[in-house]
Parts: structure tokens; C-alpha cells; sequence
């Protein structure tokens, strides 16, 4: 599955996240999982619509993980390691009063998957992994 | 897969009537769990999906769907017969009827005890400030709403851990009034402990309970049945009737915990009562992608006005609603509504007010093995496709994702729409007299005859 993600898109924040959600209630993933899935892929969505100018979502579901990948377009992060600190952020005044930018949605990625691998080239854009494993119970 | 005894289907008590229902698509549309579907002509719940929130009964042009209750006869089985009231039932009569007089109605319909439901709030908001204390886990939704419960059960299980563990007042007070009937010397055989309902989903809950072994309520009365009963005694001049045992425990605290904002307002953290089914699930979805981490507290009822506009209900829920608010504030006036007692020695009350585990029953998987629902998810967005995707419905099924649904789980046929059977008849793989038959199973057996009796028609009745 791909999906496109609109930078500045607010609105649409989360469409994504929720369509996602859709298919991993019809395949009856652990909603324990689904749920870090869909909370990590969010922040991931409301990344590239707060810095990014477009991104796209590719998501590769088998028998094993949920692999997503948000590639976007954009800024970039100059020093991935602060930002992965909890409370640092560089979103404008605009879009914290939005509710968003609170710092926390990389340290919440990385909190809400199993593997989390981060890349980016400073003025051409971010490249994130997020990984679930699905633990298969006992048949 | 191990059976369990969750497994079960719930209980429901919404039925369709066979012998009314004209096969129309309006309760089917209108299920927020898409739990309808058209057969044979009729319309049929799947016990899996349906949450009993009511929102058919309220789209059913002809009242073709109903309400099960138990026979008001058999409370005379039992020498003390206890009536539950939630304050809506008050609410909904006149203000110029004295409270005393719906008492003495219910008194001569046959109860021998009347006590409200929401006499045992105080100890519920006790109870909801101690389980907040055991958990992290935010916002925490209340258990109030059974609809909601189940609501959550199967559209949204990730959200289960939410759901505050707290027995709603309706079992608090059972519980509550049976122990004191019991220490007054009445053996626990002689008393039936009724409940004057507004809504379908506490019927079901009380005949399933969803985290409870066993409720202690004996028997369900609808409470547009009893509102008749009350009315028609009122009417009559002398209404000397006898006074039912009662008592004053009642709280304004209470007599607003059934309206909206009637539980969160308690909260002192930030706090949101919603109301309606529609706005709740909209609600839920944001909860799911942890976009209201904020909120601390969730008042989620189904129905718009919550309880005042429950489908059992038939007095106005806004004058309802305004009738209640100002009886909890001429309440608050006297000076006497300082926290409620309850009678000393039921202390152990506490340990009966948390609810046991509520287990996830999504309602949305194609498969129990991820390697078929994988599967059947492929074939199912193949089949949309081909699907008109105008959602008409005259497949019998709600939308073309449902049929689509149904169709890979085997619970329905691609060739039910009629937009593929146009197509099918034009390359000639159907005719027509099959095209019919496959429409006269889905909506009933001579349905392209003209009709005896239908809805809109000069001499309906």
C-alpha cells in the first residue's frame, strides 16, 4: 500500500494512520500491536505535515511485521540524534498552536515500534522505518 | 482455537418483528456497526456486530423492531418488589406532579419498594477517584454506557484498557439494596429486584453482563411501558393510592449522573462528555491515534441527550433534561445535599464495585489466520473494483464494502448487485429470470408484485 501525505495538510493528519488502522482490524492483527502501529505511523504523518513538503507512506504487511516507510521531501534533520530527545522541536509557532510540535513524536515513533531506523539528508528530506514484529500466537 | 465462555454471543434485546418489517433499507443504513443486513425480505441483526444501541428502532418507519422485557406478572412472583428509577424517569413527567404521586403510581402498579438507581453515585465517584489512582492509562473512558462498552468491544478493542473498571450505579444500587433487604430479615428468594429501563443496550447488559459474572437484577420493564401505566393512573383524580417504601438518598449529584456532562463534571482533571453514537465513535477514532492524549476523562453516552434520550423513553429529552437541572438545583437549595449516607455495614459494597475483565470481540476480521485474512483482503479490494461503489444498498447489504466483506467471508455473493447483474445479463452469463430470483431473495418472494399494503400507500392504516 502507498499513500500520499500533503506537507501543511493538518486536515488530513492522520488519514493515513486510519486507514492502516482499517486493515489491521480486518486482519485481526493483536490490537495491542495494531495500536503501536498506528500511533507511531501518526506521528510519523503529522512529521511531514508539519516540516516536510510532501512525503509518501509505503506499508508492506506478511506473516512476520508491519514495515512501514514515510520518505518525504523536504528540510531534513540537521542532528537526528537531539532530535530524537523528547521535547526538542523545531516546529513554527504556527503549528505548535495547533496542538502539534510538542517535541515528543520521534521519541513516540521509536517508543511505539519494534525497529526504528531514521536517515536524512539536510534540504532534500527524512526517510523513516518503523517496524512491528507480529507475535504469532500459539495456533 | 480454545473455546472460551466469552465466545458466547452477547445477549441482545432488540428483535425484529418478522410480521412488520417490509424489508426497507432504513435500519440498515442507519446501524453504526453496520450489523443489518436484508434477507428473505426482512430485516436481520448479526449478533457479532450489534451493540443494541438502538439506533434502528429510532430509523424503523413502521416500528418493526422491538424491545424484549420481561412480563410485568412476574414480579408478583416475588413478596418484596423492588423498583430501580433512574431520574430520568421523573424527568420526563410533568413538574407539576408531585415526585410523591409517580411513587404512589408505581405503588399501585405492584412495587412495594421504589428507590432510585443513582442513589449509589457518591460511592461510584469514590470508587472512579480510587481506580484512577491504579492506572496510567489515559484518557480513561467510562463504563456508564453498555453500548458504549460494547461499542468499544468490537470497533475499537485496543481501547479496552481505557474503559474505567467501575460498576455503573445500576449495579452499585442493586447490590447495595438487596444486602439491606436481606439484613432486614427478608430472605434473598422473596425479593425480585426490578429495573425501570430507558434504553435496550441496559437490558442486554443486565442478561449478559459484560464484565460482571451475574447481575443482581431479577427482571427488565421498558420504561415507555411503565410511562403508559403511570400516566393512566395519574390521570385518575384520586390517586390515593399506597405510598411504596422509599428513601432519600438521592443527591443532585445523581439526579444529573444519567444527563450529559452528569459524570464528567466530577472530573478535576481536563474532561469531555460527549453524547451520541456517531460523535462518540468519531471521538474513539482520535483516541486510537492517541490524538487526545490530554484529556484525562471520557463521558461517552450513545444516545443524543444520553439517558433523557434513551428509545425507551417517550416524554420530550430536552424538557426532560431542563426539568432535571432544575430539580438538582432546587436540591442543591435546601442545603441538604451534602454527600448521601448509605446505611452503615455495607462497607464490603467496595469490594463488589469493580468490574472483572471486558474482552476485545473485533467484529472486523476476515479470518482468525493472518495468512487467510491476507488473502481475503487481496480478493475483497479486487472485488471493489467491480463493486459500483454508489452504496445503495439493494444488495441487502448496508455498502458495497460490506458486500464485498460478506462475500469473502461466504456471508454473501458478488452476484447480489444489481449493477454486476446488469452487467452479467448484458454478456449474457444471466438472464433476467435469474437476476430476479437472486432480488427476490434478498428482499422476498413476490416483491416485484404490486403491493396490499404498503408504507406511503392511500389506505395504509
Amino acid at each position: 500500500m502507498k499513500h500520499k501525505i500533503a506537507g501543511g495538510d493538518f486536515a488530513n493528519a492522520g488519514n493515513v494512520a486510519s486507514a492502516v488502522k482499517k486493515v489491521l482490524r480486518q486482519l485481526n492483527i493483536d490490537h495491542q500491536i495494531s495500536k503501536r502501529v498506528v500511533i507511531s505511523l501518526y506521528e510519523a504523518e503529522v512529521n511531514v505535515v508539519a516540516h516536510a513538503y510532501s512525503g509518501v507512506a509505503s506499508i508492506q504487511i506478511d506473516e512476520e511485521k508491519i514495515d512501514i516507510t514515510i520518505t518525504d521531501s523536504g528540510p531534513g534533520i540537521a542532528d537526528i540524534e537531539k532530535a530524537m530527545q523528547e521535547g526538542f522541536s523545531t516546529a513554527s509557532p504556527h503549528v505548535r498552536e495547533m496542538g502539534f510540535g510538542a517535541g515528543m513524536g520521534l521519541s513516540n515513533m521509536k517508543k511505539n515500534s519494534d525497529l526504528m531506523e531514521i536517515s536524512s539528508i539536510p534540504d532534500k528530506g527524512t526517510v523513516v522505518r518503523l517496524v512491528n514484529y507480529i507475535k504469532r500466537n500459539a495456533a | 482455537m480454545q473455546h472460551k465462555e466469552h465466545d458466547k454471543d452477547f445477549h441482545h434485546a432488540l428483535r425484529v418483528y418478522d410480521d412488520i418489517c417490509y424489508g426497507c433499507t432504513h435500519c440498515m443504513t442507519a446501524c453504526p456497526t453496520q450489523a443489518i443486513r436484508v434477507r428473505n425480505g426482512k430485516a436481520s441483526i448479526l449478533v457479532n456486530r450489534c451493540v443494541d444501541c438502538g439506533e434502528c428502532y429510532k430509523a424503523c418507519p413502521v416500528s418493526a423492531i422491538g424491545v424484549e422485557q420481561d412480563d410485568l406478572q412476574t414480579i408478583f412472583n416475588y413478596p418484596v418488589r423492588v423498583l430501580l428509577i433512574p431520574s430520568v424517569l421523573v424527568g420526563q413527567i410533568s413538574h407539576k406532579v408531585p415526585v410523591e404521586n409517580i411513587y404512589r403510581a408505581l405503588g399501585e402498579i405492584g412495587f412495594t419498594h421504589v428507590y432510585h438507581v443513582e442513589n449509589t453515585v457518591d460511592m461510584v465517584i469514590e470508587a472512579y477517584e480510587e481506580y484512577a489512582r491504579t492506572t496510567e492509562v489515559r484518557p480513561m473512558i467510562s463504563s456508564f454506557c453498555p453500548a458504549i462498552v460494547r461499542l468499544i468491544q468490537v470497533r475499537f478493542p485496543s481501547l479496552i484498557e481505557n474503559i474505567v473498571k467501575v460498576n455503573p450505579p445500576i449495579d452499585m444500587s442493586a447490590m447495595y439494596y438487596l444486602q439491606k433487604l436481606k439484613s432486614e430479615g427478608i430472605a434473598e428468594e422473596g425479593i425480585g429486584m426490578f429495573y425501570a429501563t430507558p434504553c435496550a443496550a441496559k437490558i442486554a447488559a443486565i442478561k449478559s453482563p459484560v464484565g460482571e459474572t451475574r447481575s443482581a437484577i431479577t427482571g427488565v420493564i421498558n420504561m415507555n411501558f411503565l410511562y403508559n401505566k403511570i400516566q393512566m393512573i395519574l390521570q385518575k383524580q384520586n390517586n390515593e393510592g399506597k405510598l411504596p417504601i422509599t428513601d432519600n438518598l438521592l443527591s443532585s449529584r445523581g439526579i444529573l449522573w444519567s444527563l450529559t456532562r452528569g459524570e464528567s463534571a466530577h472530573w478535576k482533571k481536563r474532561a469531555l462528555a460527549i453524547d451520541g453514537i456517531n460523535n462518540v465513535t468519531e471521538i474513539l477514532e482520535s483516541v486510537e491515534n492517541d490524538k487526545l492524549g490530554i484529556a484525562d476523562f471520557l463521558e461517552l453516552r450513545a444516545c443524543d441527550e444520553s439517558c433523557a434520550g434513551g428509545i425507551l423513553m417517550t416524554g420530550n429529552r430536552f424538557l426532560t433534561v431542563e426539568r432535571l437541572r432544575k430539580l438538582a438545583a432546587d436540591h442543591a437549595a435546601t442545603g441538604m445535599d451534602d454527600k448521601r449516607k448509605l446505611a452503615e455495614g455495607f462497607i464490603n459494597l467496595k469490594e463488589h464495585s469493580f468490574l472483572g475483565n471486558i474482552e476485545p470481540r473485533n467484529m472486523e476480521k476476515l479470518d482468525e489466520n493472518l495468512g487467510e485474512a491476507m488473502k481475503k483482503m487481496e480478493k475483497k479490494s479486487e472485488m471493489m473494483r467491480f463493486l459500483p461503489g454508489c452504496d445503495c444498498a439493494a444488495c441487502g447489504a448496508p455498502d458495497c464494502q460490506a458486500l464485498a466483506g460478506d462475500t469473502v467471508k461466504g456471508e454473501g455473493s458478488l452476484t447480489d448487485c444489481i449493477f454486476l447483474q446488469q452487467k452479467l445479463m448484458d454478456e449474457n452469463r444471466m438472464n433476467l429470470e435469474e437476476s430476479i430470483e437472486i432480488t427476490e431473495k434478498i428482499w422476498g418472494s413476490h416483491r416485484f408484485n404490486k403491493k396490499k399494503k404498503n408504507k406511503g400507500e392511500q389506505d395504509e392504516d
